[in-house]
């Protein structure tokens, strides 16, 4: 075994604790599963949107996308 | 008539031995009874056999093989099964051949994304885990039973038919000599997964199944890598799913992976199909080397228990009361506790103890059970997806890992831990349990703590039975600690006192004494002088005081025993 060390650096801090993490996981799960399969996309979307509004800030929505688009 | 296989089983690591079958009295017409007869001498029926015999209960234990587990089957021991086996004092044994360790490494895209760092602190004895195989398990079990003397562990014995009744349960049981009855005050189902005493009394778990198969294989191999466990998210030759590999003793590694979506267990254990794969793992892993086959087997993620374990004279326990994903080593390990929890209900019970006191066992043990469903159905929900969005989610949170540390610790499931029966009806005094700053609380298992080189705190209490831990402050006893503690002696327990040093007064007032000259234990007891710990025989606290008198713990010693609130 000669695992890849990543190169990039983390952009975003840990705010949930691990029991936060699991719920939201459980719950955005759940809200996929609810969704009809060819609207999880635009469901996707809205969510990210939702809670870019919430975060409030321009510069940690922009290091969230990066984040997410990181290693697809 | 029942003919069990008399050939020892195939393995390339372990030589298996065929124990005889004896022919028991009631072939020859002599009628037959046992106190506690025990279905199945997997883990959980011999260590419940041998806790039995410490606390000096005979025991019938029926098994329907020869010969030890057919595979390692469950290869993990915890720490806290170490503890009971200490208790049950057969550690050394298990020590001398098996491999601790403590730290597991998680690989995505070929990048390690995660190192899992069990908890591990200087006051424990035991490391985390133990790899053992499963046939060493049984063996050294089987062995101490026999030492005991008071374990009639009989092989080739199948149990196919029970009547449970308000006196005790009878067992039809098929022999290669024909079949007979055996009487038993009390019956316990050890017998696993596919337990015959749940079917034949018609019992249902409840619960939910997990879709996807899992193949598990052991081979031979010089691979040449440490004592950690070993996850690959997602490789390349398995994509969507996962492998998981453990070292074992004998040179002997433990393959684990889910099978893709539909392909059944026929078809992914037949031999070019499992050679194939084997070889891609040991490729992944960068040793192509040389391997042999000993064992392969499938099996599924159930988070299932019954809703009591104690059912007139039959009790449940093991995989025979619940089946859990192995994922976080929580199947024998399990299984270990609840042998351990009813043992000495069992032998109080035995010698006419309250019904109420097994009933305690079901409340704990079911508890118990429905707390690891709940925990294990969240590693089960990442390691098999049952849908889609779940799918979704383990996809998102594996890719994010690769470059963030937030969602990490989302690929470690917890692992099996002990239990804290803080609801048990065995507890008591609540407002002075709620009295202390620190130290194990009410329903918590002792905690341990290193008093010197090799020597710890659980090694002192290795008398089967309760205790009652009694702290002092000097190497003299105030009178009133020594009034206290002669207060005590009466009662059917072991007087454990805690203390700097001991003169030859207070050495006299306890049956144990444990020298903790740096405060150490009391540190970690939040103790002072005149606080003491009642302690259950499992090593679970019942009530404990900040500064106790003799005519409480007496009270909630009876409570503790079964004898009501």
């Amino acid at each position: 075994m000669n695992p890849q060390t990543s190169t990039s650096r983390p952009l975003i801090p840990k705010r949930l604790d691990n029991a936060g993490l699991e719920h939201a996981y459980d719950l955005i799960a759940e809200a996929m599963d609810a969704a009809p399969p060819e609207k999880r996309t635009l469901f996707l979307a809205k969510l990210a949107f939702v809670l870019a509004n919430l975060v409030g800030d321009d510069r940690q929505v922009a290091q969230a996308v990066e984040a997410a688009s990181r290693d697809l | 008539m029942h003919q069990p296989d008399a050939q020892p089983r195939p393995s390339i690591f372990y030589d298996y031995k065929v124990h005889p079958f004896r022919s028991p009295p009631a072939l020859q017409g002599t009628p037959d009874a046992a106190s506690v007869a025990i279905v199945g001498a997997g883990p959980v029926g011999l260590l419940l056999a041998l806790r039995l015999a410490q606390f000096g209960t005979w025991s019938v234990v029926l098994e329907q093989e020869l010969q030890v587990s057919h595979g390692s089957r469950a290869i993990v021991l915890t720490r806290r099964s170490m503890e009971i086996l200490q208790q049950a004092g057969v550690a050394p044994r298990f020590l001398q051949k098996g491999l601790p360790w403590a730290n597991g490494r998680s690989f995505y895209r070929g990048q390690e994304v995660y190192r899992m760092v069990m908890p591990h602190s200087e006051d424990d004895r035991f490391l985390p885990g133990l790899n053992l195989q499963q046939q060493y398990i049984e063996q050294y079990l089987v062995e101490a039973c026999e030492a005991s003397g008071m374990v009639d562990i009989r092989w080739g014995s199948k149990v196919i038919a029970l009547q449970n009744e308000p006196g005790g349960a009878t067992l039809r049981v098929d022999t290669p000599a024909g079949e007979y009855d055996l009487t038993a005050d009390y019956a316990v189902a050890a017998d696993g997964g596919r337990s015959t005493i749940r079917r034949l009394m018609g019992l249902r778990m409840e619960g939910r199944a997990y879709a996807g198969n899992f193949v598990i294989a052991d081979i031979a191999a010089d691979l040449g890598l440490p004592t950690e466990r070993l996850c690959f998210f997602d490789p390349e030759w398995n994509p969507g799913n996962n492998v998981l590999v453990h070292r074992e003793p004998d040179g002997i590694w433990r393959l684990d992976f889910r099978l893709p979506e539909g392909e059944t267990a026929e078809q992914a254990l037949e031999p070019a199909r499992l050679s194939d794969r084997i070889d891609k793992i040991l490729a992944m892993l960068g040793k192509p080397a040389p391997w042999k086959l000993d064992w392969a087997t499938v099996y599924t993620a159930n988070t299932l228990t019954l809703p009591d374990y104690v059912v007139g004279r039959v009790i449940f326990a093991g995989d025979a009361a619940h089946l859990l994903p192995i994922f976080g080593v929580r199947g024998a390990n399990t299984g270990v506790q609840d042998a351990d929890a009813l043992a000495w209900r069992l032998a109080m019970a035995a010698r006419g103890a309250p019904a109420g006191l097994l009933a305690t066992y079901s409340h704990e043990r079911v508890q118990a059970a429905r707390e690891i469903c709940e925990e294990a159905g969240k590693s089960t929900r990442f390691m098999t997806p049952p849908t889609e969005g779940f799918a979704l989610m383990r996809d998102a949170v594996l890719s994010l890992t690769l470059s963030e540390d937030f969602p990490k610790d989302l690929l470690h499931w917890r692992t099996s831990r002990p239990h804290f029966y803080a609801d048990s009806p065995l507890n008591s005094f609540p407002e002075e349990n709620a009295a202390f700053a620190g130290g194990p609380g009410c329903g918590e298992p002792l905690a341990n703590v290193r008093i010197g080189p090799d020597d710890f705190l659980l090694d002192h209490l290795t008398e089967p039975g309760f205790h009652l831990i009694a702290f002092a402050s000097s190497a003299e006893a105030g009178p009133d600690l020594a009034d206290f503690l002669r207060a005590c002696e009466p009662l059917p327990l072991m007087r454990v006192l805690v203390a700097p040093a001991f003169g030859e007064d207070l050495r006299a007032l306890a049956d144990v004494c444990v020298a903790d000259p740096q405060g150490r234990v009391a540190a970690r007891y939040a103790a002072n002088a005149g606080t003491a710990y009642l302690v259950r025989p499992d090593g679970h606290v019942c009530a404990r005081w900040l500064s106790a008198g003799a005519d409480d713990v007496s009270h909630a010693f009876a409570i503790a025993a079964g004898a009501a609130s």
